[in-house]
């Protein structure tokens, strides 16, 4: 009998802690599965972040080492700079990447640091429960939007695959979504080439993965499933908006 | 490859580094420490080391973060504003037990204060600085020898102890030049790295680290190892220098750039007849406090000055209240106040009326 279908290496055989219907365990087994399918499992150190992303040393069996809110980016350089032989990556979500860590994330993109980031956009602050974050849609309700995100006064959500690919240093930039079985395969092909990029030390590489929050939309996981196609893309479009080298 | 060097002390900081062994600089300009990364781009790449003017002080203090997680020996550099910054990446340093150099050269505050020389640091170096209650080791050069020595020390003491090292100066000593003498590093007895971050292939297993600990009894186990930690680093490894101390009748202590002054004005009184002597810590945390107190058994009297208003005269009465007065003579740090040796030697001849 042919096996189709396996748990890769280096994802730990473990209940994770996400919520029913929460897209982060499908993006660490896309992550695991590009650490496998290049065998870079033995020389990777990700970066995990402040949020429901801590916990990547408890679900992918490499090296981690823990950063303060934001700042992956920094950590990862340290490390990328005084280990220029190892894979490095973050693994990041919105309010980490997209508020306090912004000028963290800008400036390793600008320097083209041979790195790649994992940025999960779940539209909201997931760990602290819910709260409203850089990425949260106009008009979404959270915490602390009650009345629905006011783009007049909170700004307009960030499109941060798209703002980093116009940046001189960065080299793959490209959105994903875990969505559909469809999306599910494209994200991993996008990102086995984000990895591709850094293994052949062609740069930055960065992919922003749409993911569902049902807790905190307040919504069961196929509706907050379907909310991704229906709301978020058509504002975070899917697709590839750099590959410098064509790869 | 002793060689004597005429050199300001910032830049026996940046050669001190060097000649550590340190790989990695990250940093961002800041007056009056801007010596160092300009010296440290124009020789740390020299022997193959990573020099990294980036985007704020923030992000320099978790490169090094990242840096000595990879096992790699890492510094920064900078003064009261940054500093202030860096306070997050230090205590999630602390939190994970992560090595790593820092070196403060004080300008005065609050705020962005001004460029002279300061001692007001002195309560956010030896406190910790940022959330959650830690130490850091503290040392405190007072010329532009222990600059050099010190740094050296530094890397030694914080990857033994495992957890971040500071450097604590001020603007005058360094920018002062003064003659030093380089020598060759050798290094202490220092653990094997076998919790760094390197990937699997270096045999360990998994590592992971972090500060981040939600189990059952995990923090408290953390606290009171560190507290084991700062213990042992109090026995073994605290700094102090005497003068003129075995007969004083009145003690000055100072620390820094402010002891040169207080040695001078000690030595002053001496001429005069006056039997005071000094005591002066190298190592600010940990601070001393058996040197003081054997010195307190013998002298019931101590005059702490500070360039600010008070804070290192807070460990003297912890040390020595039980046997000795205490009092203070400091002036905040501003331009134009530094203390004058005469200043200290009338501070020193009013309390020691009738010695005489």
């Amino acid at each position: 009998m042919k096996q189709v279908f396996s748990r890769p290496e280096s994802l730990r055989d473990v209940q994770t802690h996400f919520c029913p219907g929460c897209h982060h365990g499908g993006i660490h087994r896309l992550v695991a599965n590009s650490l496998d399918e290049f065998g870079i499992r033995d020389r990777t150190i990700g970066c995990a972040s402040v949020g429901c992303s801590v916990f990547l040393y408890a679900y992918l069996d490499i090296d981690v080492v823990e950063s303060p809110h934001g700042r992956a980016p920094a950590v990862a350089t340290g490390v990328k700079r005084s280990r220029p032989d190892r894979i490095v990556f973050t693994y990041q979500g919105d309010g980490d990447l997209a508020a306090i860590g912004t000028s963290e994330i800008i400036h390793a993109a600008n320097r083209g640091e041979g790195m790649t980031v994992i940025f999960v956009n779940n539209t909201t602050y997931g760990m602290t429960g819910g709260q409203m974050a850089p990425t949260t849609m106009p008009g979404q309700k959270t915490t602390t939007s009650p009345y629905g995100r006011d783009t007049t006064k909170d700004g307009s959500p960030f499109r941060m695959a798209e703002l980093l690919s116009n940046l001189d240093g960065v080299a793959f930039s490209a959105r994903v979504s875990l969505d559909t079985p469809k999306n599910v395969l494209q994200a991993k092909k996008i990102i086995n080439m984000a990895f591709r990029y850094q293994i052949e030390e062609r740069g930055f590489s960065f992919v922003e993965a749409l993911s569902a929050c049902p807790t905190n939309w307040g919504m069961p996981p196929l509706a907050a499933n379907r909310r991704i196609g229906e709301e978020m893309i058509p504002y975070f479009p899917l697709g590839i908006f750099k590959n410098r080298d064509n790869i | 490859m002793q060689e004597k060097i005429f050199a300001k002390g910032n830049e026996a900081v940046a050669m001190a580094a060097i000649e550590a062994g340190c790989r990695c600089y990250f940093g961002y300009p800041i007056t009056p420490q801007s010596d160092i990364p300009e010296y440290l781009a124009r020789e740390l790449p020299k022997s193959g080391g990573v020099f990294m003017q980036v985007e704020s002080e923030i992000a320099a203090i978790n490169m090094v973060l990242g840096a000595s997680a990879a096992g790699v020996r890492a510094m920064t550099s900078s003064s009261g504003p940054g500093i202030s910054l860096k306070q997050e990446g230090i205590s999630y340093m602390a939190g994970s037990e992560l090595p790593g150099v820092i070196v403060d050269i004080m300008r005065q505050g609050p705020g962005l204060g001004g460029i002279d020389a300061s001692q007001a640091d002195y309560w956010q170096a030896t406190r910790g600085g940022g959330h959650g209650g830690y130490r850091i080791i503290v040392l405190a050069p007072n010329s532009v020898q222990e600059m050099y020595d010190l740094t050296m020390l530094a890397f030694d003491l914080s990857d033994i102890y495992r957890m971040p090292a500071m450097v604590l100066a001020d603007s005058v000593t360094g920018q002062m030049k003064e003659s030093f003498v380089t020598k060759r590093y050798t290094a202490a007895e220092l653990p094997e790295k076998s919790w760094a971050v390197r990937g699997r292939s270096e045999g360990t297993g998994q590592n992971v680290v972090k500060s981040l600990k939600l189990g059952d009894g995990e923090m408290e186990a953390f606290h009171w190892n560190m507290i084991k930690r700062c213990q042992e680093l109090s026995e073994k490894e605290s700094r102090w220098e005497e003068f003129m101390a075995d007969d004083a009748e009145l003690m000055v202590t100072a620390f820094g750039s402010t002891s040169r002054i207080a040695k001078t004005a000690v030595a002053a009184a001496r001429e005069e007849g006056i039997k005071a002597g000094l005591i002066r810590p190298i190592t600010l945390f940990p601070f001393p406090r058996k040197a003081y107190e054997n010195l307190s058994r013998k002298c019931g009297e101590f005059l702490v000055i500070e360039l600010s208003t008070g804070q290192m005269v807070d460990d003297v009465k912890l040390a020595v209240e039980r046997n000795a007065a205490v009092s203070f003579y400091g002036r905040p740090p501003g331009a134009g106040s530094l203390p004058t040796p005469e200043e200290l030697l009338e501070q020193i001849r009013k309390h020691c009326g009738g010695v005489r």
